[in-house]
């Protein structure tokens, strides 16, 4: 089965299809992890985007259902070098595709289309598989909406408020669409957690009488997340504020601070971040976005840049008692230097 | 934190010789850290006692040493220069163990120990004080124990069960080590893993055979911050040294919780164990579980690999940590945007495979086990676990015996050999089951799936019914025009038309993250190619590939100055293609372009098809790549290629490579040669024995370190010899040459620009003609030719560097018998002596021919001989205790692994120092085993009584002691080994024997002769098997007892 990738920029890339027959579009993003495949194909931050590994071998493990950081798939598309299977592991990545009906292609010079994007920024995609017409893959990549014009979150997002007890701190969580190692990470500290879908309202929080708030990751523009971002100002000085990725930045704008839009985002597993005290940490990152650091309002201080790009990946106020990071500490795929550091730290924040 | 600023002079010490588990890495990796040492402002002090390496190069350090490792010669050094610190990862175990016995004995007590600190050197080391700490931090260690006597085995098989492994402590590459199946093969290993280790320690373990072997390497900072360099996995799992197992990087079969759990332990021990610098952590993997197998904190032949995996400069940066600096304070030099604070990402696969030398040793015991055997090693970078294995395999360049028998199959299967990672390729040929393949090696089914896929890719090619796109999925998988061709019986051409051409694709670290100005290139099948071509004069550089016997580190040395040369001249642009991960010349920023990539014809022509090259040397990567000079030639004719081969022509080569038109020229230069002709069969070989006259030696035509050469006495040893020539090399002659029994042999480096010769070095052989020159030591300046003979040798070598039209090197070999000088061969490439004559002399004349062969002229660049007043002995290291099972007598067959270099005013200092430096201590008092045969009795004599008066007790067995009685030297009589006990073994076991002479015997001693020496061999006893190295070293003790080392830097002899 053939199948062929358009971007917006007219260029299109034939190659071998896996999964089903079919057609999605949105920003082709890459990842440079080389463990983790299926934690990152399940991480909700990617719904709406086609997600292309820089690591040429995919599937190399099988699948790992126990690892995956939500029910099902949320990238829309998977580009990769290679696809294989590990023949002791069960389901293989090709036979799971097929399965659950995903859209694949694989044979194309990823490391091409990861420089282009390096170059030219986060380009528009189509990933049409079942077919090698070029033209439509490309008119179907300008098609595709501007991630700033979309809501992803509602989709990602939990539908109802649900409860995951513990014996400990009480957690109010906003599911921009969670990660399940951020629970894992919270429950595993005992916590108490009640979480709440994106479009929460304050009262709905203060009701179960919070230790602290956490924002979760999420998809898209966090600019788009109006609602979100209004309860969260609401919280601000009421409840301790924790937040991850999309949390980080949500807070930023709560506050009245600004993010923007990186030039092709960071995603990876190798990410040096540095904290205050000189100290360097690799972490897991998955971000389109970023919080200006020169935005954030006085009593904010920026506790982690990125050591690459000299971006924020984390602040902090003490008297409001906010605390957030850009980095995934939760891991899965990743590096789990910063889960103790981050965690703990919440817990202790609040206790 | 900013750097130590009290830091001002740094020692490092290095590796010594290449060796068996310890190779050409650790001369990468000091070179990078002498470099970044001095980018700091550091000034380096340096000591080696191998004259092959870059680091002893002048530009490299402040001051040089090409000294002993030895502590009381290095305290003396100490003593001297007054460094702030001791840089102790970066020479191995050598520099390790040479850094704990400095401290142990109060040396460093002004010198602050860098990077590996003491205690992590014995944490790491001792392996109960290492079973402690990781029990201390909760990390699973393999049950064990330590045993320090044999009477404790039992309990030991009691408390462990067997199979067990046996890890002797302080040892290189595992020596001495194995696994032991049965009790026996217990005590067999434990009594040899005592004798070898430092501390008489040896350590029994749980056996976690079968489990994945994974490896990790890990940076540490003194803010704390960790990071992991490049993970690694096994493709042979546990039971199997790293060393000589196939590895892949990155780590391929583990999910990423399993890769995180390990990651985080690997971390967790680093700070544990406090290194600022580099380390490496080794894990036994299965289901969920896992164990510590072993750490190294220091750099490594592991850490060579990762930084050639990923292109981060591991040994570089942990130079820069241990003065000070932060991971987030040095730059990343391959994006030169970005901090060393980051862990690289790749976007490719990498595959290493062990190079073996059992084609020298026919004897030796293949089987691989947790001891080194390997020489060398090859890297290959490929998109696709396929293609990186098909190009290791295309880059090791060995003849590859298939295997047909199923029988045999699973035999070596089961039973790890050399031959094994091939024989997964010939299992699935006769079409072996995954699962059962699976089930004999434990190798993970993801790795068998490659191979298999590889093997059904050659089986559809040799169907015959291929399309266009089957020829070109084949290319993706690995294979060359040449193997498509091959395989499925088409001509290359009709392949070649309509396959696509390789693009070449970027080592940035960062799996394209970030933009990289990085030079390093790979070969793969993808649409985009990233070398963008220049207008400048590039040149290519053929390299050596992997270390094997007869094709060391001293050729990597020559393309290494071929480059620095060229470097110096304007407008040229340097370019290397190699596939040895350990070397310096596969530094990325060595050259201006690095392909990493296999050495075959089409490999090298694929590289001077992408950009217009002006030439390409061939002359420094040894015989493997003079022997692509005709090939490469023909090639650039037929695609009209502009490119030339730079230096001595094709032709002339050839001429000195061929005999018969070699013989024709000499006969013209009126040179003397000894006789000798070539013969295509059996008869005709025979025939011209008969006329030259036994005893004649015999070789095939384009040798390599000697291969196959034999002194053949008589028509019968002829027969035999001939079945295994031929076999070893059918499309060429046998040459057959007189032997000049007792000659001085000579080696000659020179530079020839086709007008005038400069003459590098004229080196005198200590041991006889007949011994292979590169076992052979040898010493500058001659010491028993007179002034007319040395002018005569000199004026043969300008006539015939001329004669044979030589732009560039030339390495002659020639004997001297009764003042007569014949040449035996002429060599018109670099030679394994050129870094010993550029040491010796401080004449760079690699550097010199690179010039020569781009144009310049001899006279323009100012070099004349030299004449010097100090003498440099070179010995050699032999592999002997790293091999079991092997001859350990010399013959014309190279068997060394690496050289020293000993240098001083006086022969017998020099060649004192040489021995030490060797591992082969010459005793200063005590006892000395003699054994000679019947016809050296008579030049024995004076070298025993010299011994004698020098206060060293003699022993013999009953021939040699009457003997010696009856000239009035008393020696004491001991039993020959058939005599039953006590005999010389026992003597030798408890220590008694200081120093062993033994020459080869007639037939009826040789088992007598074969014991002694390899139990000389295993309990580590100095011993020479020549009567003229056994004349050197009664020299050598004379000036020891008389005079004292001089211990001055090589730039002091060099003024």
């Amino acid at each position: 089965m053939k199948a062929v990738l358009g971007l917006e920029d007219g260029q299109f890339v034939v190659g071998e299809g896996f999964g089903v027959e079919g057609e999605c579009s949105g920003e082709l993003v890459f990842n440079t992890l080389m463990t983790g495949y299926m934690e990152a194909l399940s991480d909700p931050s990617y719904y709406g985007q086609i997600l292309m590994f820089t690591f040429p071998t995919i599937g190399n493990y099988g699948v790992d259902v126990q690892n995956m950081q939500s029910q099902n798939i949320k990238a829309r598309g998977i580009i990769c070098r290679e696809i294989c299977d590990a023949p002791d592991v069960k389901p293989t990545i090709r036979q799971y595709f097929e399965q659950k009906k995903l859209l694949g292609i694989c044979g194309v010079d990823t490391r091409s289309l990861t420089i282009k994007t390096r170059v030219k920024g986060t380009l528009r995609s189509a990933l049409v598989v079942g077919s090698e017409d070029g033209e439509y893959a490309v008119k179907l990549a300008k098609k595709a909406p501007s991630i700033s014009d979309c809501d992803p979150i509602p989709e990602v997002s939990c539908k109802a408020p649900y409860r995951i007890p513990g014996k400990g701190k009480r957690i109010a969580i906003i599911d921009l669409g969670l990660k399940t190692n951020m629970i894992t990470s919270l429950s595993r500290r005992k916590g108490d957690l009640y979480i709440f879908p994106h479009n929460a309202v304050p009262e709905d929080i203060f009701a179960i009488e919070p230790d602290c708030l956490f924002i979760t990751n999420g998809p898209g523009d966090p600019k788009r997340a109006v609602q979100t971002i209004d309860t969260v100002k609401k919280c601000i000085g009421e409840l301790p504020l924790f937040g991850i990725c999309m949390g980080n930045q949500i807070a930023a704008l709560a506050l009245g601070g600004d993010t923007f839009k990186l030039k092709f985002g960071h995603r990876g597993a190798n990410q040096p971040v540095r904290y205050h005290d000189g100290r360097i940490f690799i972490t897991t990152q998955n971000h389109g976005f970023a919080v200006n650091g020169d935005s954030l309002p006085e009593g904010c201080e920026v506790t982690f840049v990125n050591a690459n790009d000299k971006t924020v990946e984390g602040f902090e106020n003490e008297d409001l008692k906010i605390n957030c990071v850009q980095f995934h500490p939760e891991a899965h795929a990743g590096p789990m230097d910063t889960e103790c550091h981050y965690f703990d730290g919440l817990f202790r924040r609040i206790s | 934190m900013p750097k130590k600023e009290h830091i001002k002079k740094v020692l490092i010490i290095g590796s010594g010789p290449i060796q068996i588990g310890q190779g050409a890495e650790f001369d990468f990796s000091g070179s990078q850290a002498c470099r970044a040492m001095r980018e700091e402002g550091v000034k380096v002090v340096l000591i080696n006692s191998n004259p092959a390496t870059i680091q002893t190069d002048p530009e490299m350090a402040d001051t040089i040493y090409i000294e002993p490792i030895r502590a009381d010669v290095i305290t003396k050094i100490i003593d001297k220069e007054k460094p702030d610190g001791v840089l102790s990862g970066m020479g191995g175990q050598t520099g390790l163990n040479m850094t704990a016995e400095l401290a142990e004995k109060g040396a460093l007590k002004n010198v602050e120990i860098l990077g590996t600190p003491l205690e992590a050197i014995y944490k790491g080391e001792d392996r109960e004080k290492f079973r402690n700490l990781m029990l201390e931090i909760g990390e699973p260690v393999p049950n064990s124990t330590i045993l320090t006597s044999l009477s404790q085995v039992d309990d030991a098989i009691k408390a462990i069960g067997l199979p067990a492994v046996v890890r002797p402590a302080y040892t290189l590459g595992g020596a001495g080590g194995g696994i032991a199946r049965t009790r026996e093969e217990l005590l067999r290993t434990v009594e040899l893993g005592l004798a070898r280790s430092r501390i008489h320690q040896v350590l029994i373990e749980e056996s976690v055979l079968g489990w994945k072997e994974i490896e990790f390497e890990v940076m540490r900072d003194s803010a704390d911050t960790c990071i992991i360099i490049c993970g690694m996995e096994n493709v042979d799992p546990m039971g199997i040294h790293t060393g000589e197992s196939v590895v892949v990087a990155p780590i391929l079969t583990l999910r990423d919780d399993e890769f995180q759990m390990l990651r985080s332990a690997a971390i967790k021990i680093i700070r544990a164990l406090d290194v600022q610098g580099g380390c490496n952590v080794q894990f036994a993997y299965h289901d969920g579980n896992y164990r510590v197998i072993e750490v190294n904190p220091r750099v490594s032949r592991s850490s060579a690999l990762a930084s050639k995996a990923t292109g981060y400069p591991i040994a570089r940066v942990a130079a820069k940590i241990a003065i000070g600096l932060r991971l987030d304070e040095i730059t990343n030099t391959v994006t030169g945007c970005t901090p060393a604070s980051f862990e690289p990402s790749i976007d490719y696969i990498v595959v290493k495979v062990p190079r073996w030398p059992f084609d020298k040793f026919k004897g030796a015991d293949r089987t691989l086990s947790t001891a080194m055997k390997s020489t060398g090693e090859v890297m290959a970078i490929g998109r696709t676990v396929e293609e990186a294995f098909m190009k290791a395999k295309r880059s090791l360049d060995t003849d590859i015996q298939l295997h047909t028998s199923h029988s045999e199959i699973r035999m070596i299967l089961s039973r790890p050999t050399d031959e094994r990672f091939h024989c997964l390729f010939d299992a699935f040929r006769q079409n072996f089951t995954l699962e059962e393949i699976a089930q004999l090696t434990s190798i993970t089914p993801f790795f068998l799936e490659k191979i298999r896929n590889i093997v059904n890719m050659e089986k559809r090619l040799a169907d015959g019914a291929c399309s266009i796109e089957d020829f070109n999925s084949a290319r993706r998988y690995g294979f060359s025009n040449t193997e498509i061709a091959q395989i499925s019986g088409k001509n290359i051409r009709e392949i070649e038309a309509v396959t696509a051409a390789p693009s070449y694709k970027v080592v940035d670290t960062c799996a394209a993250e970030f933009p990289a100005n990085t030079p390093y290139f790979y070969s793969t099948y993808e649409t985009d190619c990233e070398i963008v071509p220049t207008k400048s004069k590039k040149v290519l550089i053929l390299g050596s590939g992997p270390i094997r016997i007869g094709q060391g580190i001293e050729f990597d040395y020559c393309t290494v100055h071929a480059v620095q040369a060229l470097r110096e001249e304007e407008g040229i642009e340097v370019h290397i293609v190699n596939n040895n991960p350990e070397t310096v010349s596969t530094d990325f920023d060595t050259s201006d372009r690095l392909f990493f990539e296999p050495m075959q014809l089409e490999d090298i022509v694929n590289i001077l098809k992408t950009d217009n090259y002006f030439g390409v040397m061939v002359q420094f990567g040894g015989q493997n790549a003079v022997n692509l000079a005709v090939p490469i030639e023909n090639e650039i004719k037929r695609l009209g290629l502009f490119t030339k081969i730079l230096g001595t022509s094709p032709d002339a080569m050839d001429i000195a490579e061929d005999r018969d038109r070699f013989s024709v020229l000499l006969k013209k230069l009126n040179i003397p040669c000894p006789t000798n002709s070539s013969a295509y069969s059996e008869g005709e070989a025979k025939a011209m024995a008969e006329q030259i006259g036994y005893p004649v030696l015999v070789r095939p035509s384009y040798v390599l370190g000697g291969r196959a050469m034999e002194i053949v006495h008589d028509e019968r040893d002829l027969e035999t010899y001939m079945k295994e020539a031929v076999r070893v090399s059918k499309n060429h002659p046998v040459l057959i040459d007189s032997y000049l029994q007792n000659a001085i042999e000579l080696d000659v480096d020179a530079v020839c620009d086709g007008h005038d010769v400069l003459i590098g070095g004229i080196m005198e052989h200590i041991e006889q003609a007949g011994i292979h020159s590169g076992d052979s030591a040898c010493v500058i300046p001659t010491q028993s030719l007179t002034p007319a003979v040395v002018d005569m040798v000199r004026d043969y070598a300008r006539r015939l560097a001329l004669g044979l039209g030589v732009i560039g090197l030339v390495n002659f070999q020639l004997a001297v018998k009764d003042n007569i000088v014949y040449v035996l061969e002429a060599n018109p490439r670099a030679s394994r002596t050129v870094p010993f004559v550029s040491k010796a002399t401080g004449i760079p004349v690699a550097k010199i021919a690179a010039k020569v062969m781009v144009g310049r002229k001899l006279r323009d660049l100012g070099y004349k001989e030299r004449e010097i007043e100090h003498i440099a002995v070179k010995e050699v290291l032999l592999p002997f205790n790293k091999l079991a099972g092997v001859d350990t007598m010399l013959g014309p067959e190279m068997k060394s692994t690496g050289e020293v270099m000993g240098i001083d005013y006086d022969f017998g200092l020099a060649f004192y120092k040489a021995c030490i430096s060797a591992d082969n201590e010459l005793p200063l008092k005590g006892s000395i085993f003699i054994s000679v045969n019947m016809q050296q009795k008579g030049e024995v004599i004076p070298i025993a009584r010299q011994l004698r008066d020098l206060g060293l007790v003699l022993y013999g067995t009953e021939g040699t002691v009457d003997y010696l009685s009856e000239a009035g030297i008393e020696a004491h009589l001991i039993r020959k080994v058939q005599e039953g006990s006590p005999n010389v073994l026992d003597m030798m076991r408890h220590g008694e024997i200081r120093l062993i002479i033994n020459t080869p015997q007639d037939r009826q001693s040789r088992q007598d002769h074969y014991q002694i020496m390899r139990a000389a061999v295993d309990f580590s006893i100095p011993y020479i098997t020549t009567l003229q190295a056994a004349r050197a070293a009664a020299l050598a003790i004379d000036a020891i007892k008389r005079e004292k080392m001089t211990l001055e830097p090589i730039s002091h002899y060099l003024k």
